[in-house]
């Protein structure tokens, strides 16, 4: 096939992977907009494999059988609440692909009769290995933290920051020497090498609740690699799929850092703003909580005729996501309005709880975002909030010295009245108690998030 | 160098389009928009077939092994993923 025509397919392929995103603008065409995503790769892969520089395919099909097998039952097999670590491990995989094949690319121009690579090849197999093994290492820790292998906090240290740009300048360095001597393929290992622990270094810091951040960046890195090898081989295809990715990582970060009201430098490092010491946990509980019974919850749903539910990542951890299905079709069989209101950070990647929630079959047209959610609060008998914390807490909006002042919040408080189901008055990750949970207009519901909606059920069944 | 001057050409619009397209996209697809776009960069792929299957040396064949393992379990492993993701998002009958 001659080169003209493979290009022109490689053209086709990347015109369809934008189609593919433009279409996920609407759950009515993301099915149809993924399957082109797929359809453009396939043709990708055909045509690619009728290049004449490949002479034998059994390596090929070796890789292609063992990377199917292992992705279809991973895809098959996960739970959505485990999505997070899915994509994590993704992200790493599509990183560490990017830099094997810049080291397979950059040996390949060193033993080619033309002699020593370009400078232009040198430079992006270096971005190429640095950022790959950057996303590769970083999304494996993070993968560990998600799952549980390893702990979730934030693992900070003094001298943190000097030794990763340590890192950093030592990857670089190794980047420069390969620059400026080619042959010396055996250094862009070095690289390698330096940026795998700079991307362990640069997400140990990062705890459990920023995740979304952590993940969105790893993202934006991983089509960013894809990139930097598009560059390497003089693909464009290569370079404009990496580039659509990387631009789709960089606005979901945006996105989630503003939702936190937070910089990116601060959610790298790990560092909540300390903010001045607040009131303590005794001084804002202290005699005003008050806790409700499941009869007592069920009572205000008697006379309740608009409710909204907040989830939080606690759902996510007690699998309540069903039970809230069924608590919902309850109330709106008995007349009451069901809406559910999501914050953008809710859980530990983007959009994590609207996944479960289609999951348990709640239609997406009921699932609000926080600007939706939040001007009919005050028109809302009853806020439910399941597993939630920091992103219901009213201090973000009045102490101008809290961690999280001036994040956007979902004003629940505004609601005629709150129910908080929740373990116990424990602090959300920004470490600061609630006023919320001591509202005169809150009752809290203690329990695990979905024993307490399954009672929840039963008491409203029974009144 | 012209070479290099026309991919950065490609490099700089494709980012613009990537920004164009997906700001268009709302919060509750956010998830599947990162599978799936994962998969999309999964076209590495193309890179490691030629790598895998070019049978230069040893060394090259192996990275090119392993980079086809990587890339092809995010590309199959993302669209499906995705695909299911995608299957669950209903409206109300």
């Amino acid at each position: 096939m001659p080169p003209a025509l493979i290009n022109l397919v490689y053209l086709l392929a990347a015109v369809l992977f934008i189609l593919a995103l433009r279409g996920l603008a609407h759950p009515r065409t993301a099915v149809r907009g993924n399957l082109l995503g797929a359809l453009g790769m396939l043709l990708a892969i055909v045509v690619t494999l009728l290049d004449r520089r490949i002479v034998g395919f059994e390596v090929i099909l070796a890789g292609l059988v063992v990377g199917a097998g292992v992705g279809a039952l991973l895809a098959v097999r996960i739970q959505m609440t485990a999505m997070p670590q899915m994509v994590a491990l993704l992200n790493g995989f599509g990183g560490g692909a990017s830099l094997l094949v810049a080291g397979a690319a950059l040996l390949e121009a060193a033993a080619a009769e033309a002699g020593v690579p370009l400078v232009q090849l040198t430079v992006a197999t270096v971005a190429s290995g640095l950022i790959g093994a950057v996303t590769f290492w970083g999304s494996l820790v993070a993968f560990g933290k998600l799952q549980g292998l390893i702990p979730e906090q934030a693992v900070v240290f003094p001298g943190q920051l000097p030794a990763n740009a340590a890192l950093g300048l030592v990857a670089l360095g190794f980047g420069a020497w390969l620059v400026a001597d080619p042959a010396a393929t055996g250094v862009y290992w070095g690289v390698v090498a330096a940026a795998s622990v700079l991307g362990v270094g640069l997400v140990i810091p990062i705890g459990g609740a920023d995740m979304p951040v952590a993940i969105a960046l790893l993202n934006a890195y991983s089509g960013l690699a894809a990139a930097a090898t598009g560059f390497v081989l003089g693909n464009n295809a290569l370079i404009i799929a990496g580039s659509l990715v990387g631009a789709s990582g960089i606005i979901l970060t945006r996105i989630m850092c503003k939702a936190m009201n937070r910089s990116l430098a601060n959610v790298l490092t790990g560092a909540i703003a300390a903010g001045q010491a607040g009131p303590s946990a005794d001084q804002v509980y202290a005699g005003r909580v008050k806790a409700a019974t499941a009869e007592e919850v069920a009572m205000l749903f008697d006379t309740a005729r608009r409710v909204a539910i907040v989830p939080g990542y606690g759902m996510a951890v007690s699998q309540a996501q069903y039970a809230v299905r069924d608590l919902a079709n309850l109330l709106e069989s008995r007349e009451i309005e069901v809406t559910f209101a999501i914050h953008p950070v809710a859980g530990r990647m983007p959009g994590h709880m609207n996944v479960l929630l289609a999951e348990a079959q709640i239609p997406y047209d009921k699932l609000k975002t926080l600007e939706e959610a939040n001007p009919a609060f005050e028109q809302t008998d009853v806020a439910l909030v399941i597993g939630a914390n920091d992103v219901v807490n009213p201090v973000a909006r009045t102490d101008p010295g809290s961690p999280i002042a001036g994040m956007p919040i979902l004003d629940v408080d505004r609601a005629r009245t709150v129910v908080v189901i929740k373990r116990s008055l424990s602090p959300g990750f920004a470490g600061i108690p609630n006023p919320l949970f001591a509202a005169d207009n809150t009752l809290m519901f203690f329990g695990d998030g979905k024993q307490a909606v399954l009672d929840l059920i039963a008491a409203v069944k029974e009144s | 160098m012209d070479a290099f001057v026309t991919a950065f050409i490609v490099f700089a619009l494709a980012i613009f389009v990537g920004f164009e397209v997906i700001t268009k996209v709302p919060p509750i697809l956010h998830t599947p928009l990162m599978s799936g776009s994962n998969a999309i960069s999964g076209i590495t792929i193309i890179g490691a077939l030629i790598a895998a299957g070019a049978q230069q040396d040893l060394l090259t064949t192996a990275l090119g092994f392993l980079a086809v393992v990587f890339a092809t379990i995010n590309v199959v492993g993302g669209f499906l993923v995705t695909h299911r993701m995608l299957g669950m998002f209903r409206r109300k009958e």
